[in-house]
């Protein structure tokens, strides 16, 4: 009968284990404490000894492999004088530990080598994720933030070392921590070439033919940018696109701003031009209820709520966090809301759960100096608004051409859902708000 | 003209007794070596195989930790003559207080190897018992054991000036042995390390004990390091420095040397009995293998460890000298066996030891029903069913 020897936790609550060097072969003898296979842990390399006598009668984890605790690792033949029941460590004479050489073995019980990973632990039941039926009791976007980036010290001094800032790493560990992973994926995404800054020569970025053979550079498609891909296509081939294009003078937007930057219930809160059409696309969702909808083949799902998403570039990627429920949000809490979502994703820090059941989507090119632009609709939803850039502009009043700050706002909406018409009321809508901002009282 | 005190020129340091050196061979100390010279040939025999029986034991629960049957193990290696021989030199009615690697120490002391092993098993908090040898729990909140053996020095105090005062022998002062026939007044010895000594537990200890003039012996193994730190860091002078601040003597004596480690304590504990305060020693010896099995001392420790630190191992050192004084080869051939049988007793009882359920534990903080006990289980019983079936 064979005995087989499950993999144990060596160190104080480890869950797993690399299998670094087989000492052992299939056919050998081995004896009790006779060391089988060395092993690394995320704290330690170490050699097991035999708990059992016998032959080796099959090697059941590879060099290399990870392998969990209590998993079999190898099976030994219950040879020898003492036969011993499968459950139980042999209890025989230990063959090779005698006082003296005693001392080789131990030194050998301990060996070298860092590994950084973090420790895995069993799986903790998680509440049941909220149903894609979000409802009016949906957490709000927490406003929270821990001050104190958390980590286990082996990320911490990778990330000392690396010189990257750890509050600056999205954190996916199940208590929010920043794993390895994370670094990893943050440091990676960093290396990416970026932006060249205005004024700043590009000249470094052209490669000269006799520098390098190969001057394209392959960065592997991953993560966010893979994720954003497939939305994209599949947005983009599924739903049927029609764009539409309005120019606005949003003179009165940019003067309301102003007042309300002045008015102390506004103290201390960042309101910008965004604040407004985010105000004018829940109110003119309200009177063109289809644009705030989903396209199933069997049925058009209309919301009565709005998951307001506002695209943004964050470290990892383009990310669209929601505002759950922005319908419920008076302008205040709006921009409170605003703040904090663009706040959590310039820091990386967007969780899952924010960017989950958008019912419609800002996507505010004109932070980037772009007049307007046919975006592609967030998968799931019905329309998707292009707010561009807001600009002195020679402007016609009646008969006159006088500077007025006028932006276009561009919208791409799902023709399966919505006909020219309705998208174009709606639209319509959302700029005589930003003409009239006034018109937000009939709320 | 007042000598320079800086890092390198540190003043006070006390001489470093040593009596029998790395090879084995032998000096002369006027203080010291009568004392030495009470060890006949069969004490230091005896001494050597309880060292021995240690060292095995320890590779023992090594190994079984490593085949997943312990949940962690503390190794004596490299400190088996600072334990045993400081726990020879103490009366059978001294009481010790022991950290929790002081393994040599309880064996001296007549505790059993399996006695040991529930701790490290989880099968029990505790495998011996006290009142039958003196030697209290292991304690693993780092130096929280130098408070409680001050404190009970100091009601050793108490119990004599009771006794004094009524005739009547008090409860403190017996337990392992009868009173009435103890042959001197107990003390306490407590161990600890260089990294516990650097707790405040083991100031505010001192700061008692030389207050109310406690019986008590500290006796500090300094092994080199605190886990991974090394002991250049923790202090700038050896740790005997120290009792001069509280008033009390401290020797510093070579810990790898079972002579002079007897011979101080030996030393310290008449001195104890004749009501002249608490004593420190320091005994220099080195931790030859990790802080426990979870850790990994390649880390942090410098390449040329071993090479450094193998001719300080004190076992071969006490052969040596036993077979200088005419100790013959069948000796070390019998420990031998022993030793092995003994891994084998050891092997046995902890394989047939049983995990002791958790919640056992929560019904032994108090003798009556407690809401607080109540709600601890409920906590635990709700993280329990907390995972995820596998």
């Amino acid at each position: 009968m064979s005995q087989i020897f499950n993999l144990p936790d060596v160190g104080e609550g480890l869950t797993e284990a690399e299998i670094l060097s087989w000492k052992v072969a299939v056919g050998d003898t081995v004896a009790v404490n006779d060391v089988l296979v060395e092993i690394e842990t995320a704290k330690s390399v170490v050699e097991l000894p035999s708990p059992y006598a016998g032959r080796v009668e099959k090697l059941m984890a590879e060099e290399g492999q990870t392998v969990e605790v209590e998993s079999p690792i190898i099976a030994i033949s219950a040879g020898g004088a003492a036969p011993e029941q499968n459950a139980s460590p042999a209890t025989t004479e230990p063959a090779s530990c005698d006082a003296k050489d005693a001392g080789a073995q131990q030194a050998a019980l301990v060996g070298s080598g860092p590994k950084a990973d973090s420790v895995k632990r069993r799986a903790r039941k998680r509440p049941e994720p909220v149903s894609a039926e979000p409802a009016a009791s949906f957490p709000l976007p927490s406003k929270h933030v821990a001050s104190h980036a958390l980590a286990k010290p082996p990320v911490r001094k990778a990330a000392q070392d690396m010189g990257i800032n750890l509050h600056d790493v999205p954190p996916t560990g199940a208590q929010g921590q920043v794993t390895k992973k994370d670094l990893l994926s943050y440091a990676a995404h960093m290396a990416l070439p970026q932006a060249t800054q205005p004024g700043e020569s590009p000249s470094s970025f052209w490669q000269a033919t006799e520098i390098s053979d190969d001057r394209i550079e392959r960065i592997p498609v991953k993560g966010v940018r893979k994720a954003t891909a497939a939305a994209m296509v599949k947005s983009s081939f599924s739903a049927p696109h029609v764009s539409i294009f309005v120019d606005v003078d949003a003179s009165r937007t940019m003067e309301f701003v102003k007042r309300l930057k002045k008015s102390p219930q506004f103290e201390g809160i960042r309101v910008t031009p965004l604040l407004i059409l985010a105000k004018a696309v829940i109110w003119a969702a309200a009177r063109n209820p289809q644009v705030n909808a989903t396209w199933t083949d069997s049925e058009i799902q209309i919301k009565h709520f709005m998951n307001l998403g506002i695209a943004a570039a964050t470290p990892r990627g383009l990310m669209v966090p929601n505002i759950k429920n922005a319908h419920e949000l008076n302008l205040r809490e709006l921009a409170i809301a605003l703040n904090d979502l663009t706040a959590r994703a310039r820091e990386g820090k967007t969780q899952p759960a924010e960017m989950s059941n958008g019912t419609m989507t800002i996507t505010n090119i004109g932070s980037l100096g772009i007049d307007t632009g046919t975006p592609i609709i967030n998968p799931g939803e019905a329309a998707i608004i292009a707010f561009g850039t807001i600009k002195e502009k020679p402007w016609v009043v009646s008969g006159e051409v006088i500077p007025r700050w006028v932006t276009t706002l561009g919208g791409s909406f799902d023709h399966r859902i919505l006909d020219g018409d309705l998208s174009a009321r709606f639209l319509a809508d959302v700029a005589s708000i930003l003409e009239e901002p006034a018109l937000l009282l009939d709320m | 003209m007042p000598q320079a005190n800086t890092p390198a020129t540190p003043w006070g340091i006390p001489d470093l007794v040593q009596l029998m050196d790395e090879t084995g061979t032998v000096r002369t100390h006027p203080t010291f070596s009568p004392y030495a010279d009470e060890l006949t040939n069969t004490d230091l025999k005896e001494m050597y195989r309880t060292m021995a029986l240690t060292r095995r034991f320890d590779d023992d629960m090594t190994a079984l930790q490593r085949q997943g049957q312990l949940a962690l193990w503390v190794p004596s290696r490299g400190q088996e003559a600072a334990q045993v021989a400081s726990a020879r030199a103490l009366a059978p009615n001294d009481h010790i207080f022991p950290s929790y690697r002081d393994h040599g120490a309880l064996l001296e002391r007549g505790i059993e190897p399996s006695e040991i092993t529930p701790l490290f098993r989880g099968s029990a908090t505790l495998g011996w018992d006290p009142k039958k040898h003196n030697v209290h729990p292991y304690t693993l909140v780092l130096a929280a054991q130098v408070l409680h053996a001050t404190g009970y020095a100091m009601g050793l105090n108490m119990d004599a000036q009771i006794e004094a005062e009524t005739g009547e022998k008090q409860t403190g002062q017996g337990q392992a042995t009868d009173p009435n026939q103890d042959a001197v007044k107990p003390a306490v010895a407590v161990y600890f390390g260089d990294g516990s000594s650097t707790e405040g537990d083991v100031h505010e200890a001192m700061v008692f004990a030389a207050s109310y003039n406690a019986p008590v012996l500290f006796f500090v193994q300094n092994n080199g390091w605190a886990i991974s730190v090394p002991f250049e860091t923790q202090s700038r002078v050896p740790l005997a420095t120290r009792a001069a601040g509280y008033g009390f003597e401290g020797l510093r004596v070579d810990g790898n040397d079972v002579l002079s480690v007897y011979a101080a304590t030996r030393y310290a504990m008449d001195k104890l009995r004749a009501g002249e305060g608490p004593v420190m020693i320091e005994a220099q010896t080195y931790r030859l293998g990790p802080h426990t099995t979870a850790d990994d001392p390649t880390k942090y420790r410098p390449q040329d460890h071993e090479a450094t630190y193998t001719p300080l191992d004190p076992l071969p050192r006490l052969e040596a000298y036993l077979r200088s004084r005419g100790v013959e080869e069948s000796f070390f051939e019998e420990i031998e066996t022993e030793a092995k049988q003994g891994g084998q007793t050891v092997r046995d009882y902890v394989l047939n030891s049983k995990p002791e359920d958790f919640e056992t534990y929560l019904d032994r903080v108090y003798a009556e029903p407690h809401q607080q006990v109540e709600d601890d289980r409920a906590f635990y019983r709700a993280y329990t069913a907390g995972f995820e079936e596998e």
